[in-house]
């Protein structure tokens, strides 16, 4: 039934993007996103997600390297790659002047699409994101969340083959954030490639089939979530100190020891990785104790996206992790 | 085919917005309404001083002058639009779709002409209340409208290019400010140009604004000198088209900076 999708469906190539005076937010970043997946860019704020969309979409032009969307050159072929691919952007891009059902009648014209099929779809689409009851109404009179559902509405009019999805549930409430997992859900078994990026873990961790992190610009690890979190080794010791400025100090004592990696400090919580790491909270708690640092809780934890995330992320000793947003 | 369907989209967008502002409305309606009224009160009596080589009353020749000025000033707000939709985020949604630059810009200042039609026409109604005579007739007031199109029409692509270009409102603003309030008054649009300092009469001759004032007053006339009309009609098409073409290419630099 589905064919065979043997090249990929998003390829990036050495993509580099500079913005004046010396921002280099892309920094010769690759990826390839196989069709039919939901692919998950991973990474702090500032890392380089959004310019990825950006040049994906043939939006913003990179000043070096080369992309395929759709098996069209981002570069020599933009109007190709728009008219497969649909774009939620990481801010709501709705005409507040407009209605909703006005928004999509739009959006769906500017595919040259019209009519009764143009009406039809719109209608479906307002039903499926529960924003029938409203479609009529001036939308800067709309909530967040329902702005936001229709920004995602106004993506997938055409139904693209490509969905780009940038933070999409950035300030929305749990209940929304489900709803709209569902729909991602919902559109990947039906055959759409979806590239989405994030900053929740969770997010990435439930809806991606493989993902990649990125920090300055470029890919620091990619994979499935399962083969990143089987990539660490061991287990992870979680250590919450007393006082925050005992962090340091105890960082290098621990990294001291042997059979540990590189532990990695958020504020007052130090995390270190263990071949058999419960066997070894003795040694650590050993270690701190002798220094006179206090210690409040210690945990062990099997290896989660979060902890994939600070191993390649986080730099170890100056480690003052981006606020990740949890 | 596709372009003109796209450009007919983004006038209906931009006429339903304006449509639903009422004080848009009465703003766009009021305004050239004060200025025909002011002005031709003000400078009633100019016509006695010596040298304004003119049979009529000041307001027939005022007519022109405050048309083209009312067409300057709508359209110079243009690129207001330009900078709601990108701090909006609408026109980075528009960039990755399909649509054809061109339809962006085009159907910007289409509307902005239509817009600029509904007061021509109260401007005219008003003025034929007021007692001014049209020698030429409807058919010359449609030419005077249309000489006030096309020099709108460039002033209108300067702001949406000055607006892609800086992302301001100050942009937008100094477009007004700087561009359209003195070029307007660098021009016969008030006074004749015989009574004007001779360093006037001279930049006014490659003053766009004053080839519109001059054709169109010229159209308005009993028997039209079309020999006199034509060239400006040509050098202000020419002149719109090319700064249409310049604003659509501003989204190249926009792209290229985002």
């Amino acid at each position: 039934m589905e064919p065979a999708h043997d090249s990929p469906a998003i390829a990036a190539d050495s993509l580099v993007k500079t913005y004046p005076p010396d921002v280099r937010a892309l920094d010769g970043l690759s990826l390839e996103v196989p069709a039919a997946t939901v692919f998950g860019l991973l990474g702090p704020n500032g890392a380089g997600k959004s310019t990825t969309v950006k040049v994906l979409t043939a939006l913003a032009r990179p000043d070096a390297g080369s992309a395929t969307v759709a098996g069209h050159d981002v570069l020599r072929q933009p109007d190709r790659v728009r008219r497969a691919i649909g774009v939620v952007g990481q801010r709501s891009a709705v005409d507040r002047t407009a209605t909703g059902r006005e928004n999509l009648l739009f959006q769906g014209r500017l595919f040259g699409l019209s009519g009764g099929g143009l009406r039809r779809r719109v209608d479906e689409l307002l039903g499926q994101l529960g924003l029938a009851d409203a479609a009529g109404r001036i939308v800067a009179t709309w909530s967040g969340g329902m702005q936001r559902r229709l920004d995602v509405a106004i993506g997938l009019v055409h139904r693209p083959r490509v969905l780009f999805l940038d933070e999409p549930t950035t300030g929305l409430d749990p209940e929304a954030r489900r709803a709209l997992w569902d729909e991602i859900r919902r559109l990947s078994a039906e055959g759409m490639t979806i590239l989405l990026t994030t900053h929740y873990l969770d997010e990435a961790d439930q809806l991606a089939s493989s993902l990649a992190i990125v920090d300055a610009g470029r890919i620091v690890a990619q994979g499935s979530p399962d083969r990143l979190k089987a990539e660490l080794r061991g287990e992870a010791i979680h250590v919450d100190l007393a006082t925050a400025e005992d962090a340091p100090r105890a960082a290098s004592l621990i990294d001291r020891l042997d059979g540990f990696e590189h532990p990695v400090l958020d504020r007052s919580r130090l995390s270190v990785r263990a071949e058999r790491a419960a066997a070894s909270v003795p040694s650590v708690m050993a270690v701190l104790e002798g220094a006179g640092i206090g210690v409040a809780a210690v945990t062990v934890a099997r290896p989660s996206l979060d902890d994939v995330y600070f191993r390649h992320t986080g730099r170890s000793y100056q480690a003052q992790l981006v606020e990740t947003a949890r | 085919m596709t372009v003109l369907v796209q450009t007919a989209d983004v006038v209906g967008r931009h006429l339903r917005f304006f449509l639903r502002q009422p004080w848009f409305v009465l703003m766009a309606l009021i305004q050239p309404v004060i200025w025909l009224l002011l002005f031709g009160a003000l400078f009633k009596s100019v016509t006695q001083i010596p040298g304004f080589s003119t049979s009529a009353t000041y307001l027939d020749y005022l007519v022109p002058g405050v048309l083209v000025m009312t067409a300057l000033f709508s359209c110079g707000w243009s690129g207001m639009s330009i900078i709601e939709d990108l701090d909006r985020a609408v026109m980075d949604r528009f960039l990755t779709t399909p649509i054809h630059r061109s339809a962006i810009i085009t159907g910007l200042n289409v509307y902005e002409l239509v817009a600029f039609g509904i007061q021509a026409a109260i401007i005219g109604g008003l003025a034929l209340v007021l007692g001014a005579r049209f020698a030429g007739g409807l058919a010359g007031y449609v030419a005077l409208t249309a000489c006030a199109m096309l020099v709108g029409l460039t002033v209108a692509a300067f702001s949406d290019a000055m607006a892609l270009r800086l992302r301001q409102r100050e942009s937008v603003i100094g477009v007004n400010t700087l561009l359209t309030m003195p070029l307007t008054f660098l021009s016969a649009a008030f006074m004749p140009l015989s009574l004007a300092p001779d360093w006037i009469a001279t930049i006014a001759k490659v003053n766009p604004v004053n080839w519109a004032v001059e054709a169109g007053r010229e159209a308005l006339a009993a028997s039209p000198d079309w020999s006199f009309i034509a060239p400006r009609i040509v050098a202000l098409a020419a002149l719109a088209i090319l700064s249409t073409a310049w604003a659509t290419s501003t989204f190249r630099a926009y792209q290229r900076s985002i």
